[in-house]
Order: structure tokens, then sequence, then C-alpha cells
């Protein structure tokens, strides 16, 4: 890990499970400093992205193994914004392809597809990688700017 | 989350209380389209005062019930959205497809 530590959660792949995270989420990301919207819009991500990872990776099975990482890490070199909250949301399904990872197209009206155009819409960085036998998806998101002592 | 049905006349106001997302998602979906498809109520009405968050699933079920209406011919109306409700509908450009109203006095005109 290249950050400090704020959360580290081990959960299963029980949907009900769903609106524990988002709790935690909402106070961590509130205690960073994020905005009221940014808020919001860090805790829709982290929960499409664990939706995503319980439905398609998992298949809904409820009992696989879902880790969930949060921690600090530096602002970006030459950036205007500040620190980043990080979030590592690791699984042991099978390899997921990039090539699916696109959310569908807005203009058409149709159910589905959603959850990876908010996490696109919410997060700044949003990168998969498959190491060993897990998948890793990696979401940061910067404040907007450093905060004053 | 919890989901109750009140009929008035020829409408029926669903009332759903808490979070919507991928647990409790598919209640939403099935309790929409009996309602629409088999009963072939006139009208629904979507109460969301109580709803603080819903989910790309919620959003999709919201969708269905929308594009089930459309091809029945009858409607279907959202109101008491909350802020992140309606962000989410925003953010997925589908607010201005649904018939949405703040109150469920205006839902009902």
């Amino acid at each position: 890990m290249s950050g400090d530590l704020l959360l580290k959660v081990e959960l299963r792949s029980d949907p009900s499970m769903l609106c524990v995270v988002r709790a935690a989420m909402e106070r961590l990301t509130e205690t960073f400093g994020f905005s009221a919207a940014e808020c919001r819009s860090v805790t829709r991500a982290v929960d499409e992205a664990i939706t995503n990872i319980m439905r398609h990776t998992y298949g809904g099975a409820l009992d696989r193994p879902i880790e969930v990482l949060c921690q600090r890490v530096p602002k970006r070199p030459g950036a205007r914004g500040g620190e980043g909250f990080e979030v590592l949301l690791i699984d042991c399904g099978p390899a997921v392809d990039p090539a699916k990872l696109r959310g569908r197209r807005l203009d058409e009206i149709k159910p589905g597809g959603l959850g990876l155009h908010f996490i696109r819409q919410s997060m700044d960085v949003v990168e998969f990688n498959r190491i060993g036998d897990a998948n890793q998806l990696r979401l940061i998101k910067y404040l907007q700017a450093e905060k004053q002592d | 989350m919890q989901i109750s049905a009140r009929r008035i006349n020829s409408t029926t106001i669903f009332d759903v209380i808490g979070d919507i997302d991928l647990a409790n998602s598919p209640e939403i979906r099935k309790a929409l389209l009996r309602e629409i498809k088999e009963t072939k109520t006139p009208r629904v009405v979507m109460n969301l005062l109580k709803v603080r968050y819903i989910d790309s699933s919620g959003v999709a079920s919201l969708v269905e019930g929308l594009k089930a209406s459309r091809d029945a011919g009858t409607r279907f109306i959202l109101f008491g959205l909350s802020p992140a409700a309606r962000e989410v509908l925003q953010l997925s450009r589908l607010l201005k497809i649904f018939e949405v109203h703040e109150t469920e006095e205006q839902a009902l005109a």
C-alpha cells in the first residue's frame, strides 16, 4: 500500500451489506473533507462498484469475499487539487475482461448499464488490475483544493 | 426498505421507505410490473419522499416501470425525490423522461 490506511473492511458478497458500506463511506468521506455532494458521489461510486462485483463477478453468490481498503494518498504532482481518497476493491472472482467495462450510451432509454457510468462520473481515477488470482479496482477522488490549517 | 400500496380511485400509490439498492430493487420491480402489466392500473405513482438513496439497479427498475406503462398506455409518476435520488436520475439523463412532481397532491392532480 502506498498511502495512509483509513479503513479496511472485509465483507461477503451479500447485497444486504451494501447499506453498511454506504454508511461507512458517507462518514469517512465527510471526515476526509469532501463536500456533501462529493460525499454522495464517492459513496455512490463505491456502492455501484461493489454491486457490480456482487452481480457480475460473483454472479449473485452471497458468500464470496470482497475487501474494501480506503487510504489517503498524496496529491497529484503539479495539480492544484489536494490529497486523494483512494478506495481499493478486491475480489477473488474470475478475471474480468476490461473490454466489457464500459457503461452504456446515455441516449438509450433502457434499464441497466448505469453503474460504471456513475463510477466514472464520480471518481478522478478508475483503474482495473488483475493481481494474481484477484481483481482489483482502484478508485481515487482528489480534494478540490488544499485544506487550510 | 419497505414498500406498501394505497389505492385511490384508478390510481395506485406505492409508498417506499428506505434505500433502494441491489438488496431490494427486485421487489420494487416486481411490484411495479405486477401493477402495470397484470392489474393494468391506469395511473401508478411512486412516493419517494422517504427514499434517501437509489442505486443503478433501482433506477433500472423505475425505467422498466416507465417502459411497461408506455407499452400499456398508462401513466407512471414519481414524486418526492430526495437530492440523492434526483442526482442519480440527472446523472443518467433520465430525469426528463419521467413525469416527476414535488408533492402527492401535484402527482394526483
